[in-house]
């Protein structure tokens, strides 16, 4: 069973009926004994990373992070997930992150417009198992204000004022800045890769 | 300098009435084009970007109809979609959301209640949020805004409630020319590059389209993110393979369709 963590930051009915239509039993859950028992965790989220703080604090927290330590239940963070992945963001300071990936979020300038919104192609820059069957170029739909720099586990790259972090992977532990279950056919490819773990 | 990847958007929209497809001609006269769940998944295999569902009714009646056709629509759907019509409250945005919706689009309750705006954003993001405005030009730059699927007035003009809407915290604004819609003359260029250069947000134009150059001029011309038209899909006028070929020849960045 595939736990879909909710810890209040927006609408996760989406991500559920992808896994739903992959055939994939899950819950949508906050109950750190839920989420203990799960075989593999999604943590999706749209807004503030202040919203990640429950992830960190408390029972649900000590469940995560042992969980990530042992290293043998693969994590999936989708967009505000991902950047919490990361060590840290310019929008919450006072806030730590997984600091599964090196580096610390930061908002587009306004340079450009802001969120970036809509389908955008991205460079697969190494093999990944999360990618499988994803060529470089594919679209992918983006919603986000902040943006993941690109470390030594980027395994793909979207280029919006500069490059950044679309896909991490290291070891068991994945997170995309886009949002596979609104990425037509590549998403569920990239979610079914996940579910096949 | 780098390459600009972002591909422009081309949205399906789908005008329904008690759970079936329609389009108005300039808001009038009005045609039954099918089932919404099955149009919708049909533009998304065609390679539409995003489906719009505008309940056009929105009578207290209808909320019901229209959710089981939202929580439909949206099962088969893996591509964003918004719903708005009749959306007055943050209960009736998180009801829509609730059924799958991604984005909830507002117009006459964000005029009579802007607060709604900061509400419905401050709850689910601004991501979810589309403040939707229908404009009728006044002078050769200035559009006033129209409320009550475009039956009154409100003296309010459009660029001045795009910027206000985006500071309240609309993620996009969908700009509805009521001179163009249903002409098939071509989108409102002018009154989208007004809107579209005066908002660090992402722009959706929508009324008069009828033929694949209108969707060039408009992301050329207009400055427009994305571009939305109905009947010029419903009725098997012009495929979106063929708009969206349309731009690439014009150097437009689009997503492929398959």
């Amino acid at each position: 069973m595939i736990a879909i963590v909710d810890y209040g930051a927006g609408n996760l009915t989406s991500v559920v009926k992808a896994l739903q239509h992959l055939g994939e039993e899950c819950a949508v859950t906050n109950d750190p004994d839920i989420v203990g028992r799960a075989t593999k965790w999604i943590i999706p989220g749209v807004g503030n990373f202040k919203a990640t703080a429950p992830l960190v604090n408390g029972k649900l927290g000590e469940v995560l992070r042992t969980g990530v330590d042992l290293g043998n239940r693969p994590l999936l963070g989708i967009c505000l997930g991902l950047q919490w992945m990361f060590e840290g963001s310019s929008e919450a300071p006072e806030l730590r992150g997984l600091a599964t990936f090196s580096g610390e979020c930061t908002r587009f300038s306004d340079q450009v417009k802001s969120p970036h919104v809509g389908w955008d192609s991205i460079a697969v820059e190494q093999r990944s198992r999360l990618l499988a069957g994803i060529p470089s170029g594919a679209y992918v739909y983006f919603t986000h204000s902040y943006r993941a720099p690109v470390c030594s586990d980027t395994v793909a790259t979207c280029t919006y004022e500069e490059p950044f972090t679309a896909a991490a992977e290291r070891g068991n532990l994945f997170g995309v800045q886009f949002h596979p279950e609104k990425s037509g056919d590549a998403g569920l490819q990239i979610l079914e890769n996940f579910c096949a773990l | 300098m780098h390459c600009e990847t972002l591909a422009k958007r081309i949205i399906a929209c789908l005008d329904v009435n008690a759970g079936r497809v329609v389009k108005g001609i300039q808001f009038e006269q009005i045609r039954d084009a099918g089932d919404p769940a099955e149009l919708a998944l049909a533009h998304s295999q065609a390679g539409a970007d995003e489906i719009v569902l505008l309940d056009i009714t929105a009578t207290a009646e209808s909320r019901n109809t229209l959710l089981e056709t939202v929580r439909r629509t949206a099962r088969q759907l893996f591509i964003p979609f918004t719903v708005g019509g009749g959306i007055r409250s943050l209960d009736d945005a998180a009801a829509v959301l609730d059924c799958g919706a991604d984005k909830v689009a507002m117009n006459s309750a964000a005029i009579a209640d802007p607060a709604l705006i900061t509400r419905v954003a401050e709850r689910y993001g601004s991501q979810a949020v589309v403040v939707a405005i229908d404009a009728r030009q006044r002078t050769p730059t200035a559009w006033e805004v129209y409320v009550w699927g475009g039956r009154k007035q409100t003296g309010i003009d459009a660029k001045e409630w795009a910027k206000r809407a985006k500071e309240l915290g609309a993620g996009e604004i969908m700009l509805t020319s009521m001179d163009r819609d249903g002409t098939k003359s071509g989108f409102d260029c002018p009154l989208t590059r007004t809107i579209a250069t005066s908002v660090r947000i992402p722009v959706i134009a929508s009324g008069g389209a009828g033929e694949p150059h209108h969707f060039v001029e408009v992301f050329q011309g207009g400055a427009a993110d994305a571009a939305l038209a109905a009947s010029v899909f419903h009725f098997g006028l012009k495929s979106v393979t063929a708009i969206k070929q349309e731009l690439r020849d014009a150097g437009i960045p689009v997503r492929p369709t398959c």
